[in-house]
């Protein structure tokens, strides 16, 4: 905002924002501290935060102790939870954005229409069919497809996909057009490799919504063998008596994943989120 | 076809852009050209979504005519609207449901204005030139990227009761030992505030960064033109900072208060698991859930998920509405 700059303010900005920074990060501070603290020292108001006792043993221990059928494996719920994620975000990269360009910028008759259904089922929130899908595939819990397969498509990627597209001009199809390439070869060779910001904003926003993803394993699964990671920190947590230094250390190796891939694509997470509400 | 703008100043307006047919006219030989290409190309998604959204939606329109329930070797039984009048003025019935729309709209009322606030003024005091301002920026958007279902863990610890919470412990120290035992969670006076507490600490730099986005679209000039009138920081704030990102505020809040209405994943985890005071934190999802999943009502849940989506669908329509009378200005 204001070009005069004095040391002194420069130097209340820095602190007024670390301040406010630090607070902000406290509870993340304290998660990765306590996962490498004995359990009982976990839970000791101000103490938990210093660092004494540190260890890997709660990390040990929750690869260790999740050990048969009846508990799952730890290396299982993070073998779901990344099976999960490839599949919704690859899928849905690829069908989303084969939609919303058959939708947005082939010519066809009733396309219109149809894109303005998609706008509408758009409106309609995971939360708001859960029940009847609940109903509908009960016969059907506790498989992994059936955690997957209902995320796949996706009403408001292809809004993204179809912003970003029809952005683009349309002499670039026409050349290719001229140059005999068919809508498939056009899409696939020219449009997809022009893209890759709203791919990369679709696939990280698609990747934090399921790897998240809460309400739809509650309903449909009770398995170990086929629970995804923020499912079965929910069970472990309510397990009395809780051992908090290995409910950190499964916390934190639940956000690992997301944190190395917010570490190499930060950009594209600020962007892709920003973008796909100021664009919206 | 005409390519829209993706219009910076007008984030909200979501209208369905004007359809080929009446906007390109020319080449009309070519018009259907596309017709199999464009239908393959759309079919696997538009059948993923017929068959899981829209096919499901109208289906929890028609459970919440029957009485059904899951197990239950009895066939559905048409119902008529004696759900709805179950969980709105059955005495027996009713209590929990509406007692979750109350705190719903509690949770709502408190996190649109707190959060939307929270988020403007961290992204003001982030839209400066400083050194290392991505890190800041990142440290603020860190929680985003926590899943609820960690986050609520997190604050199960930070708010335990008993001197052994952090809170507490914190408390203790700052009233030399007035206070600090308050069991934040399971108190029916404090358990909303907790939830809303760590609600808004997940979900404020998501606003943020939407609304940083949208500062950054104000042209530079405008400030230095009200520097040159010597206007206060305030004032800048008042006539530059607020009519530039109106549109995008309007956007942020009706945006959270759609997300406020789906609050569902810490509630169910911490009464599960944590103490947390159930009937004072239950939510409309959370109610639609316990209905189905507990009781195996089916029918029930599915006239709550209706009530659901018809608020949420009210929210987006005064979203709409709002934003239209913003963008005349």
């Amino acid at each position: 905002m204001a070009r005069t700059r004095t040391p002194l303010r420069r130097f209340l900005d820095y602190t007024v924002l670390s301040v406010l920074a630090f607070v902000f990060v406290l509870p993340v501070l304290y998660l990765i501290l306590g996962s490498f603290k004995p359990s009982g020292e976990v839970l000791s108001g101000l103490a938990g935060f210093l660092p004494t006792h540190l260890s890997f043993d709660n990390y040990k221990a929750v690869l260790d102790s999740f050990n048969s059928d009846a508990t799952g494996y730890f290396w299982r719920f993070m073998g779901v939870s990344l099976l999960l994620s490839t599949v919704v975000v690859l899928g849905g990269l690829i069908i989303n954005s084969m939609a919303a360009y058959g939708l947005a910028r082939l010519r066809w008759k009733g396309q219109g229409a149809v894109f303005t259904l998609v706008l509408l089922l758009m409106l309609v929130p995971f939360e708001a069919v859960a029940v009847p899908l609940f109903y509908l595939f009960n016969d059907q819990r506790n498989t992994i497809y059936i955690q997957a397969v209902p995320f796949i498509a996706n009403a408001f990627s292809i809004y993204q996909f179809a912003t970003f597209f029809r952005a683009i001009p349309p002499s670039i199809e026409e050349a290719a057009r001229i140059d005999g390439a068919g809508p498939w070869r056009t899409f696939f060779a020219i449009i997809v490799p022009m893209s890759k910001p709203v791919f990369a904003s679709v696939a990280i926003l698609t990747f934090l919504t399921q790897w998240g993803s809460f309400l739809w394993p509650v309903l449909m699964v009770s398995d170990p063998l086929v629970r995804p990671l923020p499912l079965e920190m929910s069970v472990f947590q309510g397990q009395m008596p809780v051992d908090w230094g290995q409910v950190l250390a499964f916390g934190v190796l639940l956000i690992l994943p997301v944190l190395i891939v917010f570490a190499f694509f930060q950009r594209w997470f600020v962007q892709g989120v920003a973008s796909s509400a100021v664009k919206g | 076809m005409t390519i829209v703008n993706p219009a910076p100043a007008t984030p909200a307006g979501r209208e369905p852009a004007p359809t080929p047919a009446s906007a390109a006219p020319r080449r009309s030989g070519h018009k259907n050209r596309d017709r199999v290409h464009g239908l393959l190309m759309s079919a696997p998604a538009l059948g993923g979504l017929i068959a899981f959204v829209g096919v499901p939606f109208v289906y929890a329109v028609v459970l919440s005519f029957y009485n059904v329930r899951l197990g239950s070797p009895l066939p559905p039984r048409f119902f008529g609207l004696e759900q709805y009048r179950r969980i709105f003025t059955d005495p027996d019935m009713s209590g929990p449901f509406l007692r979750s729309l109350l705190n719903n709209l509690t949770f709502a009322a408190v996190v649109v204005p707190v959060q939307t606030g929270l988020a403007l003024a961290l992204a003001i005091l982030l839209n400066r030139k400083l050194k290392a301002i991505g890190l800041f920026r990142s440290l603020f958007f860190l929680p985003v990227v926590f899943p609820m279902a960690l986050v609520a863990v997190i604050w199960r610890l930070i708010l335990a009761r008993g001197g052994d919470g952090l809170l507490n412990s914190a408390l203790n120290v700052v009233s030399f030992g007035n206070w600090g035992a308050f069991d934040w969670l399971g108190d029916s006076l404090t358990a909303m505030a907790s939830i809303i507490v760590l609600s808004v600490w997940q979900g404020v730099g998501f606003q943020m960064v939407i609304l940083l986005a949208g500062l950054q679209q104000i042209p530079g000039e405008l400030y230095e033109a009200a520097q040159l009138d010597r206007a206060s920081a305030w004032q800048q704030f008042r006539h530059v900072t607020l009519p530039g990102i109106r549109g995008t505020l309007v956007f942020v809040a009706m945006l959270t208060s759609v997300l406020s209405f789906r609050v569902f994943d810490q509630i169910y985890i911490l009464v599960k698991g944590g103490g947390l005071d159930e009937d004072s934190t239950r939510t409309v999802m959370y109610q639609a859930v316990t209905t189905a999943f507990d009781q195996n009502n089916i029918g029930q849940a599915s006239a709550i998920t209706v009530v659901f989506f018809l608020v949420v669908v009210a929210l987006t329509l005064i979203q709409r509405r709002v934003a239209r009378t913003g963008n005349e200005d």
